[in-house]
């Protein structure tokens, strides 16, 4: 056998974890740096109480990011998520305050929304080709009258105080021996996934990582999340709230789902070449309107979730920037705007940049327009460096 | 001998104002290799696409065992034991080589994918080709072009497909792996699978090749045995002698 694996240097398997990693690992330093250079010049900023509001504001548009990664990957783009988030708070407000629903069905309506709004997308794309810069464009305009029509004259509702929904999202938060009892439990799984993944490919005679690699990253994935547990429940923070707990758990099924299943490899392969995957048999059609389905949902359910956090659904809710920070956000954490490229994670890392500057820069009393120009110095840093790597790849 | 497993009836496809293929017939046997060759632009690739469910046909029909069916995408062909490797190859530049081997044919283990089987039978497939790739998880736009193209035809094989096309599939290949592209061919007749092997270099297909469809301008201008001269190939490629009158050996 001319080409058996596993003789010299890294095997393959160990080589694309570090490919994977690595792409992340410029956007954590910049994040790492960002955080000390604002820590430097305001302590406060990095003061657990803050951290843990810094959590809380990343979660909503966070969720939306996430949705965003996933239109990026097939190569499209939805520029409605904002509009489609503040319809969906409208929905939720009016559905549970004047017509008087329970709130998880109103939730549900506005998750509809969400479906059927991408379901729309899907095949004004695959069926009309047209392209999904145009009418997503029509469609920010559109929904956004939606949300106001929805809103009605008022303009503003205001959620229930009481209610189990706003109570959660607001002051609900994992007590510290549960969030320390899922450190646990992850680590664990993580382990044996990684033992058993070696096993398997070691009796099949395939390049497998050796256990210090896997006890190395193991160990890394400890100290990272014992870090963040123990530092977000340091004195009186008050730790990780539900609506972040639903963040992280989402993006770690999407994870999942775009790295371990055909749904996945097909959403990269039809980003990467829309065409070749065509020839290849991938069911181009379903894996975009998918796509685009679960980006407006997830959008859908950021806006529930940005309700929830205000009380209350209004005109703004969704509007202005919203959807520049989370497509901004998509692309900052590293996720491609050509296709094919980019990860769940990029969600989180993207939305923690912008966020923290936005954050630390409001702490530092300097104006929201210092905060746009500096978020739309990173924004093309980003694209720049997108750029250069494609070019690289490509050369 | 029992009829033929593929075949196309008075199929014409034209592209804006292109005629690429004008009434063509042709037919595939199990135990079979069917060349088809032609000068640039004589539709052989047009032919081969319609035989993978790539392009539809204007008017004619694709007979499945001599019932026609609708290849409406390259998905349908290939579910229906049509596999091809194309000209362009098709290959995700960005998807390592197992992910394009595999693309769209994924194993699973439950609801995610199971890499080890899928890697273990790249490493067979390639190794069957005799393949220099030196690693299955690299990206495939770090591979040379023949390193590519014997990834294309690795994925054709995959699953056993009763009909494997092969849209030139030596083209950017050295002497080595071109005669181990030709030897797999051979097996793959002998296995029982039928083979439309597209080229322009007549040479290689003499090699392999059972019947020669002769592809001018659109039209299938003349079917030769296995055993045909080249000049005659080249004769009838080029037009440079013009046959007698309309003569189709070899044809059912
Ligand atoms: N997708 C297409 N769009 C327009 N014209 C095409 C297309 N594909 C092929 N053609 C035209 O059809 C003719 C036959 O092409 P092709 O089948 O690729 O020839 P060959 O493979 O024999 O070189 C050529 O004139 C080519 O320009
Ligand atoms: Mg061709």
């Amino acid at each position: 056998m001319s080409a058996q694996p596993g003789g010299t240097g890294l095997p393959g398997a160990v080589w694309q974890r570090v490919r994977i990693g690595t792409g992340l690992l410029p956007i954590v330093a910049a994040l790492v740096g960002i955080w000390l250079v604002l820590g430097a010049i305001n302590p406060a900023f990095l003061a657990p109480e803050n951290l843990v509001n810094l959590t809380l504001q990343s979660a909503p548009v966070g969720v939306i990011a996430l949705g965003v990664v996933l239109v990026l990957l097939v190569g499209e783009i939805d520029l409605s998520v904002g509009s489609l988030s503040g319809l969906a708070a409208a929905v939720v407000a009016v559905g549970s305050v004047t017509l008087g629903w329970p709130v998880a069905l109103a939730i549900g309506v506005a998750l509809a929304c969400g479906v059927v709004v991408g379901l729309g997308y899907g095949a004004l794309s695959t069926r009309l080709g047209l392209p999904s810069f145009v009418f997503t464009l029509a469609g920010l305009l559109f929904l956004a009258g939606v949300q106001l029509r929805v809103l009605g004259p008022l303009g503003s509702i205001n959620l229930p105080f009481e209610s189990w929904f706003v109570r959660s999202v607001q002051q609900g938060f994992l007590p510290a021996g549960v969030a320390w009892a899922l450190v646990v439990a992850v680590v664990v799984a993580s382990a044996a996934g990684q033992l058993a993944a070696r096993a398997r490919r070691r009796r099949a005679d395939l390049a497998c990582a050796s256990v210090p690699q896997v006890a190395v990253r193991t160990f890394v994935l400890a100290a990272v999340l014992s870090l963040v547990v123990a530092y977000l429940y340091l004195g009186s923070a008050r730790g990780i709230g539900y609506s972040v707990v639903l963040f992280a758990l989402l993006v770690v099924v999407t994870d999942v789902l775009l790295r371990r299943t055909r749904w996945g490899r097909s959403v990269r392969a039809v980003g990467g070449d829309r065409r070749a995957a065509m020839l290849a048999g991938v069911p181009v059609r379903r894996t975009v309107v998918l796509c685009f389905v679960a980006c407006s949902t997830l959008a859908a359910l950021g806006g529930v979730l940005a309700a929830g956090r205000l009380g209350a659904a209004n005109q703004g809710t969704g509007g202005a920037d919203t959807y520049l920070v989370a497509i901004a956000a998509a692309v900052i954490g590293g996720t491609s705007l050509f296709g094919g490229r980019g990860s769940a994670w990029s969600a989180v890392l993207g939305v923690l940049v912008i966020q923290s500057i936005a954050n630390g820069l409001t702490l530092m009393n300097v104006d929201q327009a210092a905060r746009y120009m500096v978020t739309g110095a990173v924004l093309l840093l980003a694209i720049v460096i997108d750029m250069l790597m494609r070019k690289r790849r490509e050369a | 001998m029992s009829g033929p497993v593929l075949s196309l009836r008075g199929v014409s496809k034209r592209f804006g104002g292109v005629r690429a293929l004008v009434d063509v017939d042709a037919d595939v046997h199990e135990h079979e290799v069917l060349a088809v060759v032609g000068d640039n632009g004589a539709g052989k690739s047009t032919l081969a696409g319609v035989l993978a469910g790539a392009h539809r046909p204007d008017a004619g029909q694709v007979l499945l065992d001599g019932r026609p069916v609708l290849l409406d995408s390259p998905a349908v062909a290939r579910s229906l034991g049509i596999a091809a490797v194309f000209q362009e190859l098709a290959l995700v530049d960005d998807l390592d080589v197992v992910e394009n081997v595999f693309l769209g044919h994924e194993t699973v283990r439950g609801p995610l994918l199971d890499e080890v089987a899928m890697e273990r039978e790249a490493w067979r497939l390639l190794d069957q080709l005799a393949a220099s790739v030196p690693e299955v998880r690299e990206p495939v736009r770090t591979l040379s072009g023949g390193q590519r193209q014997v990834v294309a035809v690795a994925r054709a094989l995959l699953g056993s497909p009763r009909v494997v096309v092969l849209d030139e599939p030596t083209a950017s290949l050295g002497v080595r792996q071109t005669a181990e592209v030709l030897n797999l061919i051979v097996r793959l007749r002998e296995r029982g699978h039928a083979v439309v092997l597209v080229s322009h270099q007549a040479g290689d297909l003499q090699a392999v090749a059972d019947r020669i469809l002769v592809l001018r301008l659109g039209r299938v201008h003349d079917v030769f045995d296995g055993d045909a001269s080249y000049e005659d190939l080249l004769a009838a490629m080029t037009g440079a002698v013009r046959p007698g009158a309309p003569h189709r050996r070899g044809q059912r």
